[in-house]
């Protein structure tokens, strides 16, 4: 089953392509930031699975274990899931913004808004 | 012993200051930027002589080996834009304190200013690490910063505008970050020069094609590579007139130089940077930004908008230096990346001193400017033949650079269009010298001159465009260098 050898690299380009074409394909502006969200977990799993070896443990050192995962992805994605949580909430705060001054968040009536007027 | 934290200072000084920014009452916070963005200057100045006297730097943070820890490297390449950053974020911040406080409002003129210093922070960050994914980072720092000082426009279309470039700039880093992990996937690092070792030994496989592509288009998303460009004009157009002078001088620029990094020094500026005929494909975009952008640029009658259009086709010129791929004509876009910088800095700033008393720039509104106005105008004439590359100003030595390399190639076909594309800034800034001079200005305005603080400062980038346009021995001898350093990766 070659397919299912590789399901996390599988997993990982499902989620980058459903998070884009959310991105792309929503008009509304709290659905495109849960897209980004998506789009930017998908990276996540693409940091994370390969420093994953099957029967490795933690990397401390002991004289009981010889193979070890690799720990570097994880402290990255860590930093990765804190630039991701201040997008979003840097995003929401712009949505907010954006409905108190056009009262929509929908991209097709805010742009009908200012085209009109 | 202290000069040998300066790499670490220069981003810890602004990244710890905005806080403090936040915390002081408005008039301090603008004191506090002003004096952490001339220390920045001061101390990138320092490590720049360094550079330049003893050769490449490289710090380790907390003193953890190369390619476990986090190294600054700092070469030719990145000291000369780090000092261009600085700069630029001097200055820009030295002229601010009026049009902040007028546009953003005073209550939230300290929240602008940590902002401000964030974006600093970042800027240098991304230009001073060497690690790939320290990049990625700093990339973030600086683009939440933008985004907000984006978003503090007056106009609500700043609001969407700063939206749209967070969608736009989120998608561009988190296929930077998506090429970076393939790269560490197949290398096992992350260190640049570490990574600039290893790769030729994997070129061949297909993750390193993908990375590569995946960092093609994150980045060029970053520096509004045509046709990648569409977040940047509103942007520009309606943030405020500090946040769009530093921005249009330093995002940009620091985005390019990524580039230059990454796919010279990293990939080695070797076989698979030819293979996947990227030159052709930058020399082909670059020539459309310079012909459609410029193009745009003319029918626009918001002049803030003509500019940032200006923006996108002057960008073509610095990769169009990339595209043909000589390092004479990579000199010219080293060159023109810092020219570039100073010239739409000193228009920015003009256009914000104008906007400071009359609001919108419209073209319409400046009627008449060249009477009410004239040190201002004037500024914006130089300025501007700077931009049309007028010999004598420092547009002139990059398109002249960039003509040279073209020549070594010998495609006069390609310095027949530098030489067309350089006449269309001479439509749409035409457009605006007609106005401010030859219009009539309406009887019942009583405007008058941009506070003397916002000329000064401004002028310091108008001598600027001309100084360095007559004395080249500073920007193109460092530019070559830079150049040199780059070519030879690492």
């Amino acid at each position: 089953m070659e397919v299912l050898a590789n399901i996390n690299q599988w997993v990982t380009i499902f989620l980058m392509v459903a998070g884009l074409y959310i991105v792309v394909a929503r008009g509304n502006m709290v659905k495109k930031l849960i897209g980004l969200g998506v789009f930017q977990t998908s990276v996540y799993l693409l940091y994370i699975s390969p420093g994953k070896i099957i029967g490795g443990t933690a990397p401390i050192i002991s004289p009981d274990f010889t193979v070890y995962s690799n720990p570097l992805p994880h402290v990255l994605i860590l930093t990765a899931i804190v630039v991701g949580v201040a997008t979003l909430a840097v995003g929401l705060a712009l949505v907010v913004r954006i409905n108190e001054a056009y009262d929509s968040i929908e991209e097709d009536e805010i742009y009908a808004q200012e085209h009109d007027a | 012993m202290s000069s040998l934290h300066l790499p670490a200072l220069l981003v810890v000084v602004p990244l710890l200051s905005a806080p403090l920014c936040a915390l002081l009452p408005g008039r301090l916070s603008w004191f506090v930027a002003v004096v952490v963005s001339l220390a920045t200057l001061a101390i990138t100045w320092a490590v720049h002589d360094r550079v330049l006297a003893e050769g490449v730097i490289s710090y380790m943070i907390g003193n953890w080996p190369s390619p476990l820890g986090i190294e600054y490297r700092i070469d030719e390449a990145n000291a000369f834009v780090l000092l261009l950053v600085a700069g630029v974020g001097a200055v820009v911040a030295l002229w601010g304190r009026e049009s902040v406080a007028a546009e953003v409002g005073r209550r939230q003129e300290r929240w602008y200013w940590t902002m401000y210093l964030l974006a600093l922070a970042g800027l240098l960050g991304v230009t001073i690490t060497g690690d790939a994914f320290n990049v990625f980072v700093f990339l973030e720092i600086s683009s939440l910063a933008s985004y907000v000082l984006i978003g503090f426009g007056r106009d609500r279309r700043a609001l969407t505008a700063a939206y749209q470039y967070l969608i736009m700039g989120t998608i561009g880093a988190t296929f930077f970050v998506i090429g970076v992990g393939l790269l560490y996937t197949m290398t096992g690092t992350l260190n640049m020069a570490d990574l600039a070792a290893r790769l030729p030994l994997v070129e061949e496989t297909r993750p390193v094609h993908a990375a590569f592509a995946f960092l093609v288009v994150g980045i060029s998303l970053k520096l509004a590579l045509f046709p990648l460009h569409l977040w940047l004009p509103n942007a520009y157009a309606y943030a405020p007139s500090v946040t769009t002078a530093f921005l249009s001088a330093t995002a940009t620029k620091v985005a390019v130089y990524m580039f230059l990094r990454f796919f010279l020094s990293i990939f080695g500026g070797a076989e698979l940077f030819e293979l996947l005929a990227l030159p052709d494909i930058l020399l082909v975009l670059s020539l459309a930004a310079i012909f459609a952008a410029s193009t745009v640029a003319i029918f626009q009658s918001d002049v803030k908008r003509m500019l940032a259009y200006s923006s996108v086709a002057q960008i073509g010129y610095i990769t169009l230096g990339i595209g043909i791929g000589t390092r004479l004509a990579l000199t010219g876009g080293i060159v023109h990346l810092f020219n570039h910088a100073v010239m739409k800095g000193a228009l920015f700033l003009l256009l914000g001193g104008i906007a400071y008393r009359i609001g919108n720039v419209t073209l319409d509104r400046l009627a008449g400017l060249g009477r009410r106005m004239p040190v201002t105008t004037a500024g914006i004439v130089i300025a501007g033949l700077s931009l049309v590359g007028t010999p004598g100003t420092v547009g002139f030595v990059s398109k002249w650079y960039l003509a040279q390399g073209a020549l070594e190639r010998g495609w006069w076909w390609l310095v027949a269009l530098i030489v067309v594309g350089s006449l269309l800034p001479v439509v749409y800034l035409g457009r605006v010298i007609e106005a401010a001079y030859f219009r009539p200005a309406p009887a019942d305005s009583a405007l008058h001159e941009a506070t003397p603080q916002m000329l000064v400062t401004a002028w310091i980038l108008v001598v600027a465009c001309v100084w360095f346009g007559l004395d080249t021995s500073l920007t193109v001898d460092v530019a070559s260098r830079a150049a040199e350093a780059l070519w030879r990766g690492q």
